[in-house]
């Protein structure tokens, strides 16, 4: 129960789809400018990454791991088909996203009319690939957390857009420099918020709950660590870094 | 160049500034904002976009005439999934150290608006010496705004070029580090890029005003 509720939080907050790995960008700046339109991309990419990240958790666990086809029988435990990943992954996103977009239209046209044009859309967005491949990558352990990651994930995409949106319709009356107006003006404000959110970064990890991470935990740090982050966290000073760059961070701790 | 008319050389020249996909067309942006920490990540990670595109828009240039419309989405998508699938497994044999910093984004490469974006606005309507064109321009505009980004993060947040220190050695205080001078950490954050990418913007649009968006 306490790893749902960690990795709950962790997905909203610390690594949020769009302030740590900025993942959904385009449509993130493209459909932000109204908070209503902003409330209906992001409800349907909550919908579709809570379908899509079970169900290529599933591909995953029995068909393209290593070792996943043992389940077949015995001679086919050494195959590795992880390098059909990608295509199986957005493969499986563009079927549910056509199923979802029927099913919708069938049972409850009021909210297809509303989603619109947003929901085929979808299918391409970076955030609900994104979300495989970090479940992918993770190695998140079962069905139940693969779900919750999903769901979180997209909140926490959710939680973004609906932000900017609403600072962006209270800029409209400020005085924004020309050159900066609309897309300069929402990059800045993006990565101000983006700042305030790596203020989240100690809220999980101090303390005791430090010492045993569980196995998402881990894989997440080193994923950072590749990506030459400076640890928000005491952790990542005990955990081999595999960073060629010094930062500056690493300059004063080591 | 007399190898290519002029329209044909606008294609390639005017994603580069004034067509640029990244802080005009605004696409593509995912990825060019988080793995420009380094610039080696950014070098390779824009050749692996030319590669995918230009190979890209070729082949969908050539089968234009037989892609059913109602399921053309699909079809793109597998052309850049094998596409991609083929650059990762190459970075992964020749530079496996890369292909674990640049880790998930290359398979992101396949939801990279541009690609998507140049295939439906492009190649689906022209031949397949002009789609391979405007593909390299696009990706050459998409590559040098990450450069970009990636050069100033990482020269102002570790004090190194590819890896190499080019200010000095922090720990021994040799260089420019000195007189006092310290690594700037809050530019290897993400947020960082997005500023930069900001700045990108304000500097292009003031040197060219038509691109001011009304209010």
């Amino acid at each position: 129960m306490l790893e749902h509720l960690e990795l709950f939080f962790k997905s909203i907050f610390i690594d949020n789809m769009v302030f740590a790995v900025f993942l959904g960008m385009c449509s993130y700046l493209a459909v932000s400018k109204k908070v209503t339109t902003a409330v209906g991309l992001g409800a349907a990419v909550i919908f579709v990454l809570g379908v899509t990240v079970p169900l290529n958790w599933l591909l995953d666990q029995y068909i393209l791991q290593e070792g996943a086809l043992s389940w077949l029988g015995p001679e086919y435990a050494d195959y590795d088909l992880s390098f059909l990943s990608f295509i199986m992954f957005i493969a499986t996103i563009a079927t549910m996203v056509q199923l979802v977009e029927i099913v919708v239209e069938k049972f409850s046209p009021a909210l297809y009319n509303s989603l619109g044009i947003f929901l085929p859309l979808i299918a391409v967005n970076c955030a609900i690939l994104g979300g495989s491949l970090f479940m992918q990558a993770r190695e998140i352990p079962s069905l139940a957390l693969a779900f919750n990651y999903g769901i979180s994930s997209g909140i926490g995409w959710f939680l973004a857009i609906l932000a900017i949106a609403a600072i962006r319709e209270k800029i409209r009356y400020s005085n924004v420099p020309a050159p900066l107006r609309g897309l300069g003006i929402t990059f800045i404000i993006t990565g101000l918020m983006g700042i305030g959110f790596q203020s989240f970064g100690g809220m999980l990890t101090g303390g005791d709950e430090g010492a045993d991470a569980p196995v998402p935990e881990t894989a997440a740090r080193e994923i950072q660590a590749g990506e030459s982050e400076p640890a928000v966290s005491e952790e990542d000073t005990e955990k081999k870094k595999e960073e060629v760059v010094i930062s500056y961070n690493d300059a004063i701790n080591k | 160049m007399a190898l290519l008319t002029k329209k044909d050389a606008n294609l390639i020249i005017d994603p580069l500034a004034d067509n640029n996909p990244i802080t005009i067309q605004v696409l593509g942006i995912c990825s060019a904002l988080a793995i420009t920490a380094e610039l080696k990540a950014s070098v390779v990670m824009a050749i692996s976009v030319i590669f995918v595109m230009g190979a890209g828009n070729v082949v969908i240039s050539l089968m234009r005439n037989i892609i059913p419309s109602k399921i053309r989405i699909i079809v793109q998508l597998v052309v850049v999934a094998t596409l991609v699938i083929i650059v990762d497994q190459v970075l992964k044999a020749f530079a496996y150290e890369l292909s674990k910093t640049l880790a998930v984004f290359v398979g992101l490469i396949i939801t990279n608006c541009i690609i998507m974006g140049r295939f439906e606005a492009f190649a689906l309507a022209n031949g397949p010496w002009r789609s391979f064109l405007d593909g390299i321009g696009n990706a050459l505009g998409y590559g040098v705004i990450l450069v970009i980004v990636g050069f100033f993060r990482e020269l102002l947040g570790s004090g190194t070029l590819f890896g190499y220190p080019v200010l000095g050695d922090p720990i021994a205080k040799t260089g420019l580090y000195s007189i006092g001078y310290e690594n700037n950490g809050f530019m290897i954050l993400p947020p960082a890029a997005l500023i930069v990418v900001g700045i990108i913007i304000w500097v292009q649009r003031s040197r060219n005003t038509a691109l001011i968006e009304e209010n």
